[in-house]
C-alpha cells in the first residue's frame, strides 16, 4: 500500500506586489511537478539543501499548506479534506515547534494528547508506561515543559508523536541540535520503533548519521524536483560519500600515499598531520588505522563525516551536469 | 445504566483545564494583575462615585452602591475577558506554531477558545474575588439581591467570558491573511473595553452611541454580566440579557468557525 503517494505536486509562492509594477508580483517554486511514492514499513531520508522544498512537501503532505497544483494523498487520505481522520493516524514531529504544553509537566501533555486522540484510561497507561521506559523520561516526567533540555523535550517530542500509534511518523529535523548520545539513543530507540509496529518513517535532516543509521531510502530534492531516489550504497556509489581519518603523527612523516583502500588527500604541519579518505563500503576505520600504524606511530586521530551538504553538493552537481 | 463518561477522556474538557492549571503557573503576574486592578478600581471609584453624588445620588438608573458594584465587579473581571485583543493564536500564526494545531484531529476553535476561557475562569480566583472583597471592603457596593441573581450572574459571567475569547479568537483568524495583527489588535483593544462598559457604564452614552455600542458584542462581555451580578437588572430583563449574550455568542464563534476554515487554505506556515 503506498502511505504517500504524490503525482506532479506543486507549490509556487507568490511575494507581494512589485513596488513598480503593482501587476508584477514575485514567484517562487518551491516544490516543482513532484512525483513521490512511499510504500508501507519504509524508512525514507529527505534531504536536500536549504530551501530546496523539502519543508514545503511535508507541509503538503500533512494538510498544513495547500498544494497549488497536482495531487496528494497521505495514507490513503487527502490531507485537506480529511484533515481530522489523517491527524489520527500520522505522527509529525517538527524539530523548532512543541506539540507539549508549555506551563504543564510532560505526563500531563501526554495524558492531553491520549485523551485528543480517544485513547481509553488504560491504553493511555501501557502506552505511556512504554514509551517513557523506552525513551528513559522517567526523571523529567513530573517537570513543566518549559524547564526540560532540549534532548528531553525532544525525547518527549517524538513519544507524543506516537501515543497513538500512528502509521506514519513525520520527523521534521529530529536531531536538530542534539548532543551525540542524545541523538544516539534517539535514533536507538526509532529503529526499535520501526521494527516492533511496522511504523513508516519519514525524516528530512542535514544530519548524515541520521540517513545512515535510520534510512533505507533516500531522496534528494533540488529547487523542487527529485534529485535522486535511491538507497544509501546508490548514494554512497553516485557521490563517493567517503570518510576522512585524520592522524597525529608522532615524527613529520612523508606523505601515506599508496595505503591500502585509502587516499591520501593531504599533509599539514610537514607531515605531522595527515588526512586519509576512505570509502566505508570497501574498508574499515580500524584497517586504515593498521595500514598508518605500520608506517609511523599514531599520537591521535580523529574521523570526520561527509556533511549531508556537501553529499547534496555532490549529487546536484552530478544531476545538474 | 451506562456509566456517565468520564470528562478525563473529552479532549475539550482537558483545553479547559490546560488553560486554568497553564495560569497557575504565574503567581507573581496574577498578582500584579491584581494591584493593577484595585488601584484603578479605586480611581475608577472615586470619579464614578463622585459623578453618582453630583448628580444627585443618582445617575443613569445607578445609585452610589450599584456604580460602586459596576466598578468593582468590572475590575474583578479584567484578569478573565480579554480587551487588550491579543492572543496565544495571534503569535501562533506569526511564528507558525499553528501548523501543529492543525495536525491534532480536534477543531482547532474548540481548542483555542476552550484554553483561554479557562485561562479566564482561573483568574477569577487570584483576581476576581479579591477585586470583589475590596469592593465591598472600601465601598457600600451592591451585592447580587437574591440566589437567582446570582445563577443567573454566574451564567451571565460564563457567557461574557466566552464570547470575549471567541471574539478574540475570530479576530486573531485575520492573521491568516495580514500575518502581522498588531494593528487589528490595538484596533480592537480601543474600541472593545469602550463598549463592553469599562471606563463608564455604556447606559451613560448618548443614546446613538448607546444603539452602536448594542449593536457590537462588547456589552456581553462585560457590561450585562454585570448588570444581572449587581441585581441591576432581574427577573425577565436578567433573562434577555442572557438571551442577548447566547445570540452574540453563536454569532462570532459562526464568524470565527467561518475565518478558520476560509483562513487554513491561506495558511502560509513560515519557516522550516
Amino acid at each position: 500500500m503506498n502511505v504517500i503517494k504524490a503525482e506532479g505536486l506543486t507549490r509556487v509562492f507568490t511575494g507581494r506586489p512589485d513596488r513598480k509594477n503593482r501587476l508584477r508580483r514575485s514567484r517562487h517554486v518551491a516544490v516543482d511537478h513532484l512525483d513521490l511514492s512511499v510504500e508501507a514499513g519504509e524508512s525514507v531520508g529527505y534531504i536536500g539543501a536549504n530551501g530546496a522544498g523539502k519543508s514545503t512537501t511535508i507541509k503538503m503532505l500533512v494538510g498544513i499548506l495547500v498544494p497549488t497544483s497536482g495531487m496528494v494523498t497521505t495514507v490513503g487520505l487527502h490531507p485537506l479534506k480529511q484533515r481530522r481522520a489523517l491527524a489520527r493516524r500520522i505522527g509529525v514531529v517538527f524539530g523548532q515547534r512543541s506539540q507539549l504544553w508549555w506551563d504543564l509537566p510532560v505526563r500531563e501533555s501526554f495524558s492531553i494528547l491520549s485523551a485528543i486522540h480517544g485513547l481509553s484510561a488504560a491504553d493511555e497507561r501501557t502506552r505511556t508506561a512504554e514509551l517513557v521506559d523506552m525513551l528513559e523520561m522517567g526523571e523529567f516526567l513530573t517537570t513543566p515543559v518549559r524547564q526540560l533540555s532540549l534532548g528531553q523535550r525532544m525525547r518527549a517530542e517524538v513519544a507524543a508523536a506516537l501515543l497513538h500509534r500512528p502509521e506514519l511518523l513525520i520527523l521534521d529535523e529530529p536531531t536538530i541540535g542534539l548532543d551525540v548520545l542524545s541523538k544516539q539513543r534517539l535514533r536507538e530507540f526509532l529503529v526499535t520503533q520501526r521494527r516492533e509496529h511496522g511504523t513508516t518513517l519519514l525524516l528530512t535532516t542535514h544530519d548524515m548519521g541520521d540517513v545512515e543509521r535510520l534510512c533505507d531510502r533516500i531522496l534528494v530534492v533540488d529547487h523542487g524536483r527529485l534529485a535522486f531516489d535511491g538507497t544509501l550504497d546508490g548514494l554512497a556509489r553516485t557521490v563517493g560519500a567517503r570518510r576522512e581519518l585524520v592522524v597525529d603523527l608522532a615524527t613529520a612523516t612523508g606523505d601515506l600515499v599508496d595505503l591500502d583502500g585509502a587516499e591520501h588527500v593531504r599533509s599539514e604541519s610537514g607531515g605531522l598531520r595527515q588526512r586519509l579518505a576512505f570509502d566505508p563500503q570497501r574498508t574499515t576505520a580500524a584497517r586504515v588505522l593498521a595500514a598508518v600504524s605500520e608506517r609511523a606511530e599514531v599520537l591521535d586521530l580523529s574521523i570526520t563525516e561527509p556533511d549531508i551538504e556537501d553529499v547534496v553538493r555532490e549529487i546536484y552537481r552530478a544531476t545538474r551536469r | 445504566m451506562r456509566p456517565l463518561p468520564s470528562p478525563s477522556r473529552n479532549p475539550y474538557w482537558r483545553f479547559l483545564v490546560a488553560g486554568f492549571r497553564g495560569q497557575s503557573a504565574y503567581p507573581l503576574a496574577t498578582f500584579a494583575g491584581l494591584v493593577a486592578n484595585a488601584t484603578f478600581g479605586l480611581l475608577k471609584g472615586g470619579i464614578m462615585g463622585a459623578a453618582v453624588e453630583s448628580s444627585g445620588g443618582e445617575l443613569a438608573g445607578y445609585s452610589a452602591a450599584t456604580m460602586a458594584a459596576f466598578v468593582w465587579l468590572g475590575q474583578g473581571m479584567l484578569g478573565s475577558v480579554n480587551f487588550w485583543g491579543g492572543s496565544d493564536l495571534q503569535t501562533r500564526i506569526k511564528s507558525g506554531d499553528v501548523a501543529v494545531d492543525f495536525l491534532r484531529p480536534v477543531s482547532v476553535q474548540a481548542a483555542n477558545v476552550l484554553t483561554d476561557v479557562g485561562k479566564g475562569l482561573f483568574a477569577l480566583l487570584p483576581r476576581g474575588l479579591p477585586s470583589v472583597v475590596i469592593g465591598v471592603l472600601v465601598s457600600s457596593m451592591a451585592l447580587p439581591p437574591d440566589a437567582t441573581a446570582y445563577v443567573l450572574g454566574l451564567l451571565s459571567l460564563l457567557i461574557g467570558i466566552t464570547v470575549s475569547h471567541a471574539t478574540v479568537y475570530a479576530v486573531a483568524t485575520s492573521g491568516f491573511w495580514l500575518v502581522e495583527t498588531r494593528g487589528v489588535s490595538v484596533l480592537y483593544m480601543a474600541v472593545s473595553g469602550f463598549f463592553a462598559g469599562l471606563f463608564t457604564p455604556i447606559y451613560l452614552f448618548p443614546d446613538w452611541l448607546l444603539t452602536l455600542a448594542l449593536l457590537t458584542p462588547f456589552p456581553s462581555m462585560m457590561q450585562f454580566p454585570i448588570d444581572v451580578l449587581s441585581g441591576q437588572v432581574t427577573g425577565a430583563a436578567a433573562a434577555q440579557h442572557l438571551g442577548v449574550q447566547v445570540v452574540w455568542l453563536a454569532v462570532v464563534l459562526g464568524v470565527g468557525h467561518l475565518t478558520t476554515r476560509a483562513g487554513r487554505r491561506r495558511l502560509e506556515v513560515q519557516g522550516g
